[in-house]
């Protein structure tokens, strides 16, 4: 198993045409030759990969007959868009816009408040806050999807229930543990000096926070915003719980909806697919490093 | 710039106040603490969703841990996390080194490699739903009678197919977190060790796996940790079935309290999510040798 991967090589000039033309310097043999069970392995992994995104794409423009008629993995002779404007007639741009409405609201909240708590921890001292990043750490091994049944006693109870507010609320908690965590562990990496200067200069500890501590996370801060933005984007399970109607419905749970309105119109369902996933498409196409680092959020820094 | 220090630490002195943390803790208190004592509560009550609450003693744990479809869930949960942590785990590894290689094709692999990240659960079950239909997608699609089996509907290969959802969907983010861990290991390892003469499996075997132990243990936590967190996309790709196949435990928790209104045997069934989490993370963290909260994002 372990002889089809390709060991990372160096990044030199010549390095990078290893694959191609074998560089050997009479090293003994083989030890620069292509990696063939790598590549095909690669190769092998990317045809998992595409078939399915290639599927839903094509369907997406087949007409009903043509999806019952024609060979599911040939693109449509006659290709439509109707089923692109069958999704949008359908509500989607309102499901768009909540889920917009969803993400930023949890989002800002949460990186404002999590910001501020991650440099209390760092900075500060003292039994209470070691004991709040102890809970927040404990926050981070606790499932908190077990807890769906009392959120949504609570947010009926607080007649929320059905409000985008509803999801909102939530969502921030959930957010919190993570987003300290890598917000504290970058912070720690700012240079005490620098604090130390600032507090010479008579800088009060909020002022440090916002002029120093903030931009030096930077990076962070919009590493972690990434990371919450793209969970929230896609979450199911809090607006299948805490919400009913379309007019509080975000995309994920608009997918599932259209499921069961247009049962067998499936390029239809598919359409709706390629629709809600086109704005990630559009980041990934433009910022495709950022959103990567966002992803892993510091799991390999 | 930096301040001469001239008196030693004194100068740092209690620093910022707690206050500044208080609101992430409120959030936090409210919407995760509370709502975790809650369901231990609610565990002893009887709730249909709507009327009242009353207190009701054992009877939601006597009816959970005497239902045999709890026994059930947990052997589907652990099959489920058991499958997708053999596959995931070996395959993500060998992608990540493999995507951490400077061969230009293999960065372009790379870009197509995480296009599933993108997608959200409801999408990806939605997908493999209609690819996995037997007359109108994969089987049909090739020419291959073998591709077009029931997939969903026969409880003996479901399970598996669901793995391989799974691994579809999040493969990519472990592959992400290992080519950064490879990415992290110094060259010239692997120069010394192209002098003393080691093939690509001794150096894979020597210096690949053992500098990535950390990152090894981040994937795999989050991956074991992780599966319990399977709702969305067996809700909706097989919605537990056929049958209660794969109807794994967050997902019997769900139904028990959402469809069969019965909110307090679902929360008996949340406690049980929580332990077997809470268990499983401590464990690992264990196994991992040292305090993996404070380390495992410091690097690889």
């Amino acid at each position: 198993m372990a002889s089809t991967t390709q060991l990372p090589v160096p990044p030199s000039p010549a390095a990078s045409r290893v694959a191609a033309a074998p560089v050997t310097r009479s090293k003994g043999p083989g030890r620069l030759r292509p990696n063939l069970l790598g590549g095909l392995g690669g190769w092998l992994w990317l045809a998992i990969i595409i078939i399915p995104i290639y599927y839903v794409v094509i369907t997406s423009f087949k007409n009903q007959a043509g999806f019952f008629t024609s060979n599911p993995m040939l693109p449509s002779t006659e290709p439509t868009l109707d089923n692109y404007k069958l999704v949008l007639e359908n509500n989607f741009v309102r499901y768009f816009t909540n889920s917009l409405i969803v993400t930023l609201g949890t989002v800002l909240p949460a990186l404002l408040v999590s910001f501020m708590a991650a440099y209390a921890i760092v900075r500060g001292r003292g039994r209470f806050l070691s004991m709040t990043n102890n809970l927040f750490l404990l926050g981070l091994a606790i499932p908190l999807h077990a807890t769906i049944i009392p959120i949504y006693w609570m947010i009926t109870r607080a007649h929320l229930y059905d409000t985008l507010l509803a999801l909102i609320l939530p969502s921030v908690a959930f957010a919190i543990p993570v987003s300290v965590l890598i917000l504290s562990n970058f912070m720690r990496d700012v240079p005490n000096e620098l604090f130390e200067s600032m507090r010479l200069d008579g800088c009060s500890d909020w002022a440090m926070m916002w002029r120093l501590a903030l931009p030096m996370t930077k990076p962070a801060v919009i590493t972690v915003g990434i990371y919450n933005a793209l969970h929230v984007w896609n979450g199911f399970l809090f607006p299948l719980i805490l919400t009913q109607s379309p007019a509080t419905r975000v995309l994920p749970l608009s997918l599932w909806t259209f499921q069961g309105e247009f049962s067998v119109n499936i390029p239809a369902i598919l359409a709706s697919v390629v629709l809600a996933t086109l704005p990630l498409l559009v980041i990934y196409v433009v910022a495709r490093r950022q959103l990567l680092a966002g992803l892993t959020a510091g799991f390999s820094k | 710039m930096a301040s001469p220090v001239t008196a030693g630490r004194g100068v740092r002195d209690a620093g910022p106040s707690g206050w500044l943390a208080a609101p992430a803790l409120i959030f936090f208190l409210v919407f995760a603490v509370v709502p975790l004592i809650g369901v231990v509560f609610l565990s002893f009550t009887s709730w249909n969703g709507l009327g009242e609450i009353k207190l009701d003693g054992l009877s939601s744990w006597t009816t959970v841990l005497t239902d045999p479809v709890t026994g059930n869930a947990l052997v589907v949960t652990a099959k489920i996390m058991f499958f997708s942590f053999i596959v995931q785990a070996p395959v993500s590894l060998l992608l990540g080194v493999f995507t951490a290689g400077a061969q230009k094709y293999r960065a372009a692999l790379a870009v197509l490699y995480f296009l599933p990240l993108l997608l959200s659960s409801a999408a990806v079950a939605i997908a493999f739903k209609a690819l996995l239909d037997p007359n109108f997608g994969l089987g049909p699609g090739f020419g291959l009678p073998a591709l077009a089996q029931d997939w969903l509907g026969n409880s003996d290969l479901v399970l598996f197919v669901v793995v391989f959802v799974i691994a579809w969907q999040f493969v990519p983010f472990h592959t992400l977190i290992y080519q950064g861990g490879v990415r992290q290991i110094p060259a010239s390892l692997y120069e010394a060790a192209e002098i003393d003469g080691a093939g690509r499996f001794r150096q894979f075997w020597s210096i690949t796996l053992p500098q990535l132990k950390y990152t090894i243990i981040t994937s795999s936590t989050l991956m074991v940790v992780g599966s319990l967190a399977y709702f969305d996309l067996i809700f909706v790709l097989t919605g537990g079935g056929p049958g209660y196949s794969t109807r794994l435990l967050p997902l019997h928790m769900y139904l028990t309290g959402f469809k069969a209104n019965d909110m307090g045997a679902a929360s008996a069934l949340g406690v049980m999510l929580v332990v077997i989490g809470l268990g499983l993370a401590l464990l690992l963290q264990r196994l991992g040798g040292k305090n993996r909260n404070a380390s495992q994002l410091e690097g690889v």
